[in-house]
């Protein structure tokens, strides 16, 4: 009895993965190998009882996934995506960084609030916020009417609709991401040990590359981790922020799926996105498993 | 080559390796150090004990760098060590709660002040297992600190601060987690190494056994301010307060008002009717004035008989006895209601003990037993 309960209470994650994940995947999969087709839903075979499902097997094939690897506007936009993430993650650590450190380091009745500041944007809806952003970088946006207004610059820069205007918009939505983990990381440092270090001849700089980064190397993979697997995928920014030279492969996933309702080449675009996900995601997965032992 | 003792406070010559001159620390409006003034000289090994939040690590933090004083100046050799940042003092510390590296093993733990200073491979190689040997803590060097032991993690501590030899040594409670034995060789270890390497220490400890054994002087601090700062032996047989007396070992004290006599004895005069108490004072009193008697347990005589001819005597009866090792410390309860702890060594088998409880006793003491008091 006990033991059937414990088999129960493990089979409720594994279940609730099946339904939600598992089955969801498999029906892509199974999209992914069928062929575009006039109808409803656009694509063939559809599985029926009559023909039984040896011959709906036969018909599967891989031809979408042939398809993306001759057509090179598949390669370029997952590697400009890889790019565009990896470039975007490595910006928000930049920024994210001093700022969880400015939190940590900041006396403890404040830490609240900095806290709350720094979530806050999640209580706006994020489309709103990205087109609130494209209202600030437009050629007649606050940002240029600022920077004329100071006589900083004479003609307005075009910065909407180029790969700026992504880059700012992802490092602008995901640098919560970056920064809570950090900051956690940050707060659990023993004061001492950074004093123990200046008291063994480091300078405040070393003890910091000695110390400080060292002991948060967990809060920043695990913020890099969760700005960079989003970001690879992202769609919202680049389609609204990016422009037609921006390449990013949940632009291109999004055309086909609505554009071209090319549901196969869709699904065979979103079954190689996950193959790739998977590494950094088993990464990130090993290293939240490793903090349980420091 | 004869042996001078070792003293250097007493020689006006000799110039401090640390001063304090007035040093006042305040945290917000608390005072943690009040008006503090100290010398401590090269070549010494000195002891603060003091009750919990007193300041002691205060103190070390103040001469380690982490703490500026509030008002007042810290000198070291001469120099006024305020505007020199941690990293620059040839001063390292120990700290009370170890402050390891969680993400470096125990040899790099220990070899990390080296680094830092760029000694040459080979050397620092030696020095770290010099350490590692010194704390007997060989077979743990690969360890990273969470897996060793609570003990094992104070040694490496004490090794990492002992590694770089520096000028003064600040140890923050660095032998409290050991037990009893290895406390006693580390001791030993501590006073060679001090030998060895003439390195000033500065060491904080709850333990005044420990205190004694170990330093040239010892501090007694209250609230922030230092009772005493004497000798070992001083502070044992002639400590200047009540509270310092209290502080160290076992001690009776005994209330009353002192009426001088010839010849530096001063009687202290108790209730009404009770014997006058005949002491051979120091410091001088007033007629009248309130002092107290403090006198250690062993310094009391205790028998069956009246004594002959004893200095002072009193009549009692055993209420408790205390058997600790080879000692025997009997309570002996007096008419009024006092009680008194006699103290005397176990030389006879535990079988033949000499008194029982509720037996009457006399108890005996010389004039120069005690110290009398008038703080
Ligand atoms: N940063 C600080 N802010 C406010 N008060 C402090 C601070 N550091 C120490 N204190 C206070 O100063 C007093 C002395 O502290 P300190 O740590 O020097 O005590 P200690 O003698 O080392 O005690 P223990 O034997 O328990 O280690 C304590 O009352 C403590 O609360
Ligand atoms: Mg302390």
């Amino acid at each position: 009895m006990k033991d059937f309960r414990r088999t129960l209470l493990i089979l409720v994650p594994y279940l609730w993965l099946l339904a939600l994940f598992l089955v969801p995947f498999l029906i892509v999969v199974k999209i992914s190998l069928s062929d575009i087709a006039l109808a409803r839903p656009p694509y063939l075979p559809q599985f029926s009882w009559a023909d039984g499902i040896w011959s709906f097997l036969s018909q599967l094939d891989l031809e979408n996934f042939a398809f993306l690897a001759s057509d090179d506007l598949y390669w370029k936009a997952y590697l400009s995506s890889l790019r565009i993430a990896l470039v975007s993650t490595l910006l928000t650590l930049l920024i994210g960084y001093p700022i969880a450190y400015g939190m940590a380091r900041a006396p403890e009745e404040w830490r609240a609030t900095l806290m709350m500041l720094v979530i806050l944007p999640f209580w706006t809806s994020f489309l709103i916020r990205v087109y609130a952003w494209m209202g600030i970088l437009s050629q007649e946006g606050f940002l240029n009417q600022f920077l004329l207004w100071t006589g900083l610059i004479s003609t307005p820069l075009t910065i909407l609709n180029t790969n700026t205007a992504v880059y700012i918009g992802i490092v602008y939505t995901y640098l919560p991401f970056m920064i809570l983990p950090i900051y956690a990381a940050l707060d659990r440092l023993d004061g001492s040990l950074i004093e123990a270090a200046e008291d063994l001849g480091c300078s405040r700089l070393s003890a910091f590359w000695l110390v400080t980064i060292p002991l948060s190397r967990n809060g920043i993979i695990a913020g890099s981790f969760l700005v960079f697997i989003p970001a690879l995928g992202e769609f919202v920014i680049p389609s609204l922020l990016g422009g037609s030279g921006t390449l990013m492969i949940g632009k291109v996933l999004w055309e086909e799926f609505f554009s071209n309702r090319d549901w196969p080449v869709a699904s065979a675009v979103a079954v190689v996105l996950l193959l790739i996900l998977i590494v950094p995601i088993v990464l990130f997965q090993r290293n939240q498993q490793k903090q349980g032992d420091p | 080559m004869p042996q001078t003792k070792f003293a250097p406070w007493d020689d006006p010559n000799q110039k401090p390796l640390i001063r304090f001159e007035n040093v006042t620390k305040r945290f917000g409006d608390f005072t943690a150090i009040e008006a503090l003034t100290l010398d401590i000289y090269e070549r010494e090994f000195f002891a603060l004990l003091g009750p919990s939040g007193c300041g002691k690590t205060t103190m070390m933090r103040m001469l380690a760098g982490f703490e500026a004083p509030t008002s007042g100046r810290i000198e070291l050799q001469g120099q006024d060590i305020a505007s020199v940042p941690p990293n620059k003092r040839a001063v390292n510390m120990m700290f009370q709660s170890y402050a390891l590296f969680p993400h470096l093993t125990i040899w790099d733990n220990i070899a990390f002040g080296l680094r830092r200073d760029r000694m040459p491979k080979h050397d620092l190689a030696d020095r770290v297992e010099e350490m590692l040997k010194l704390v007997r803590l060989e077979q743990f060097a690969r360890r990273k600190p969470h897996q060793i032991s609570g003990g094992q993690r104070q040694r490496v501590a004490l090794a990492r601060s002992l590694a770089k030899a520096p000028k003064l040594l600040l140890l923050d409670e660095p032998l409290g987690a050991l037990d009893k034995k290895l406390r006693q060789d580390t001791q030993f270890e501590l006073m060679d190494i001090q030998e060895k390497t003439g390195t000033t220490f500065v060491i904080v400890t709850h333990d005044q056994e420990e205190a004694m054994t170990v330093a040239s002087r010892v501090a007694v601090m209250d609230q922030g301010a230092l009772m005493q700062v004497d000798t070992p032996e001083q502070i044992y047989e002639a400590p200047n307060s009540v509270y310092v007396a209290d502080f160290i070992g076992d001690v009776n004290i005994i209330a009353g008002t002192a009426q001088p006599d010839a010849d530096g004895v001063v009687m202290l005069n108790r209730a009404e009717g009770a014997t006058p108490l005949r002491t051979r004072s120091e410091i001088a009193f007033a007629p009248g004035q309130p002092c107290h008697l403090a006198i250690r347990p062993e310094k009391i005589a205790i028998s069956a008989e009246r004594p002959e001819a004893a200095d002072n005597m009193l009549q009692g009866k055993v209420m408790d006895i205390a058997y600790i090792g080879n000692l025997f410390t009997y309570h002996v309860e007096l008419p009024d209601g006092s009680v008194i702890k006699a103290q005397t060594a176990n030389t006879k088998r535990l079988a033949s003990r000499s008194f029982t409880w509720e037996e009457p006793v006399w108890i005996a003491w010389t004039d120069s037993a005690g110290v009398l008091l008038d703080r």
